[in-house]
């Protein structure tokens, strides 16, 4: 079925994918070196779905996001520039610094926000919808979470109301298996979460979520499915954290054995090894798309680090909307 | 100008009535609205909006909050509806974490533009889980604003500024005022958040109340009239945040005494920030400390007698105010 995803396509997940890889490495390495205040979570290991699933999506569909949001943000349309001076917490970001890590948003690219709080998407998700909907607007929301917010709360709420309403919604477990430091089989009831999805009567899938070709697909066809008025769908997507849960996480909880399978399963190789069969382009091509990623990350560090911090006397700006 | 009495409930399906009419913007969404509401502050809506723009919640707190926000900030103007305050607190993380951030924490990209009601105060022996005044909670965090009118007049007003207004507004209907009538003005108007009024004048004293509390100090002040010859002048917030302070102030100033009074428990309660900043403010003017009427430090019991030892009417008012009198330079 594979075929059926143009090589355009194919090559536009890569280079998001690649993108994500090379900021998220490099973001990594500036944290340890005490560049960034705060704290990261990064997205490698899942690039194949925030890329595959965006590159299903129109440019003003909607998506949410999660503590773990910069490869989100990324391939939904964020710059690299000022996606990274809003790590710095620079005037320059895209949310002025005043969100940081886990709170980048870009309501103009249908970005409603990376979320600090576990399960804090679902519902928001279900409300722009549900607004949609109202304004006959076509658009489809996008709900990425992980697979510790599958038992909140939130996601029984949320679920249970766009199923009910038909919600033109998709709910995209990025399943790598652990709650923040505890393993899937230590907090959830269900071995194979899509079976969830059964309680709400919507379909449910569990895919490969490091395989970017089978992740496009179905976001494909459940956004075809919620635009087409028939509601929301829940994708399992399994995939793995190459690194802890945070940058700097010691990591005591996995076994070395078990991370080091996981990282053979790499979807960027696993993608080019595709894209190359398929005679898309070949490995020359793909080698260029990872220096020029690196070399933007570059910039986008460059551009971070001359940009001035916010002004402090704004610090009590946009707490309410002023006046026009 | 025409005048009709309408209940509080009345006045607020008045004041949804004219913003959904004006604006196909605004929905509603909450537990069993299509009903009516627990209070009547919804009927009839449905029949001249239908189930798109009256939407009726399951039992799903959290639900009905963040779908809210998404839809908040993707173009609509929900109003949603919590039945008791009390059942917010299951959705806290969406007012708390997601309501009241969204704009800041995005840097000023988005607005917010939502209406939280609920019911709050003590009616008849409803028990612990439904008679809470917890404006406090909500005035506690930055980007939320928060009114909770005292008459029908001010509810409808109220309502139609607070769904017009770009950010998360918390508007709290108390539950013993929601039959009360009073007159309204049929037409469409807004009464502008943050702006105080004083609802009674006087020279000794100045009684800063809000909600059913604004009514108690009413008839306090009357009592205090007749019965020892105190003037009290009562200044009725009715919208927390933004809290018109001037207008207390100025008050306080004249009457250089004061008495706060909320059915929220004192401790830690709002009226102890007008307390604490009527001292910043006018330390040097006080004729005695500011004295506070709220809540005993108790969960709302069940028992009449019980609940009426925990939660202050008027009585407690006066005794305030005398004791603030008793006790001046």
């Amino acid at each position: 079925m594979n075929d059926s995803v143009s090589p355009d396509v194919m090559l536009a997940m890569h280079r998001t994918m690649v993108r994500i890889r090379a900021f998220e490495t490099r973001v990594s390495e500036l944290f340890l070196d005490g560049k960034l205040p705060g704290f990261v979570h990064t997205y490698i290991g899942e690039e194949a779905i925030a890329a595959g699933v965006c590159a299903a999506l129109r440019a003003d569909d909607y998506i949410t996001s999660t503590h773990r949001g910069h490869g989100h943000a990324i391939a939904k349309g964020m710059g690299l520039n000022e996606l990274m001076a809003e790590l710095y917490g620079k005037a320059t970001g895209v949310c002025g610094g005043y969100g940081g890590s886990m709170h980048v948003a870009d309501f103009s690219l249908g970005m409603l926000g990376a979320n600090g709080i576990v399960g804090g998407g679902f519902g928001i998700a279900a409300g722009a919808a549900l607004s949609a909907r109202y304004r006959q607007s076509s658009q489809v929301a996008v709900c990425f979470f992980g697979d510790g917010g599958i038992n909140k709360g939130t996601f029984h709420e949320a679920l249970n109301f766009a199923a009910l309403h038909k919600l033109p919604a998709v709910f995209v477990c990025e399943n790598n298996q652990y709650a923040q430091f505890t393993a899937a089989s230590r907090t959830t009831s269900v071995d194979d979460v899509a079976t969830r999805a059964g309680g709400y009567g919507i379909p449910g899938k569990t895919l490969d979520g490091n395989d970017a070709l089978v992740v496009h697909q179905a976001a494909l066809a459940a956004g075809k499915r919620a635009r087409d008025g028939f509601g929301p769908t829940l994708l399992n997507m399994v995939t793995y954290r190459h690194g802890g849960h945070y940058v700097g996480d010691a990591e005591v909880y996995r076994e070395r054995d078990e991370v080091e399978t996981w990282r053979q399963r790499d979807p960027i190789p696993h993608l080019e090894a595709a894209i190359v069969a398929a005679g898309a382009a070949p490995a020359s091509d793909l080698a260029q798309v990872t220096a020029a990623a690196q070399a933007e990350v570059a910039r986008a560090e460059q551009f971070a680090e001359e940009s001035p911090w916010p002004d402090d006397s704004h610090a009590l700006a946009n707490v309410f909307t002023e006046a026009p | 100008m025409t005048e009709k009495r309408m209940t509080f409930g009345q006045a607020t399906v008045d004041a949804m009535g004219h913003a959904m009419r004006e604006d196909n913007r605004v929905i509603v969404l909450g537990e069993d609205i299509s009903w009516g509401g627990n209070f009547g502050q919804f009927r009839g809506l449905v029949d001249e909006f239908g189930h798109d723009r009256v939407i009726d919640m399951p039992i799903s707190e959290a639900a009905i909050m963040s779908v809210a926000v998404g839809a908040a900030v993707t173009g609509l103007r929900p109003v949603a509806s919590m039945s008791f305050v009390e059942f917010t607190l299951g959705a806290m993380d969406e007012i708390v974490n997601q309501a009241s951030k969204f704009r800041y924490m995005f840097g000023g990209q988005v607005s917010v533009p939502l209406v939280l009601r609920a019911s709050d105060g003590v009616l008849r022996s409803s028990g612990a889980q439904h008679s809470e005044s917890l404006e406090g909670l909500f005035t506690h965090i930055p980007g939320l604003k928060v009114v909770a009118p005292s008459n029908s007049a001010d509810a409808k007003g109220l309502l139609r500024a607070a769904i017009d207004d770009d950010d998360p507004v918390v508007y709290l209907e108390n539950k013993k005022i929601t039959a009360k009538r009073g007159p309204v003005a049929t037409e469409d108007y807004r009464t502008p958040l943050g702006v105080a009024e004083i609802r009674r004048p006087g020279t000794d004293v100045t009684i800063v109340a809000y909600s059913v509390m604004a009514l108690h100090a009413e008839t306090a002040a009357e009592q205090l009239a007749t019965e020892h010859g105190i003037a009290a002048e009562v200044v009725d917030l009715r919208s927390l945040v933004p809290l018109d302070f001037a207008t207390v102030a100025g008050s306080v100033a004249r009457t250089r005494h004061a008495v706060v009074a909320h059915e929220a428990w004192t401790f830690g309660g709002y009226g102890a920030e007008i307390a604490a900043q009527l001292s910043e403010e006018l330390w040097g003017d006080l004729a005695a400390p500011v004295a506070r009427v709220g809540a005993r430090q108790a969960p709302i019991p069940f028992s009449p007698p019980l609940e009426r030892a925990v939660v202050p009417q008027v009585d407690e008012i006066v005794t305030a105010v005398l004791r603030t009198l008793e006790g001046a330079s």
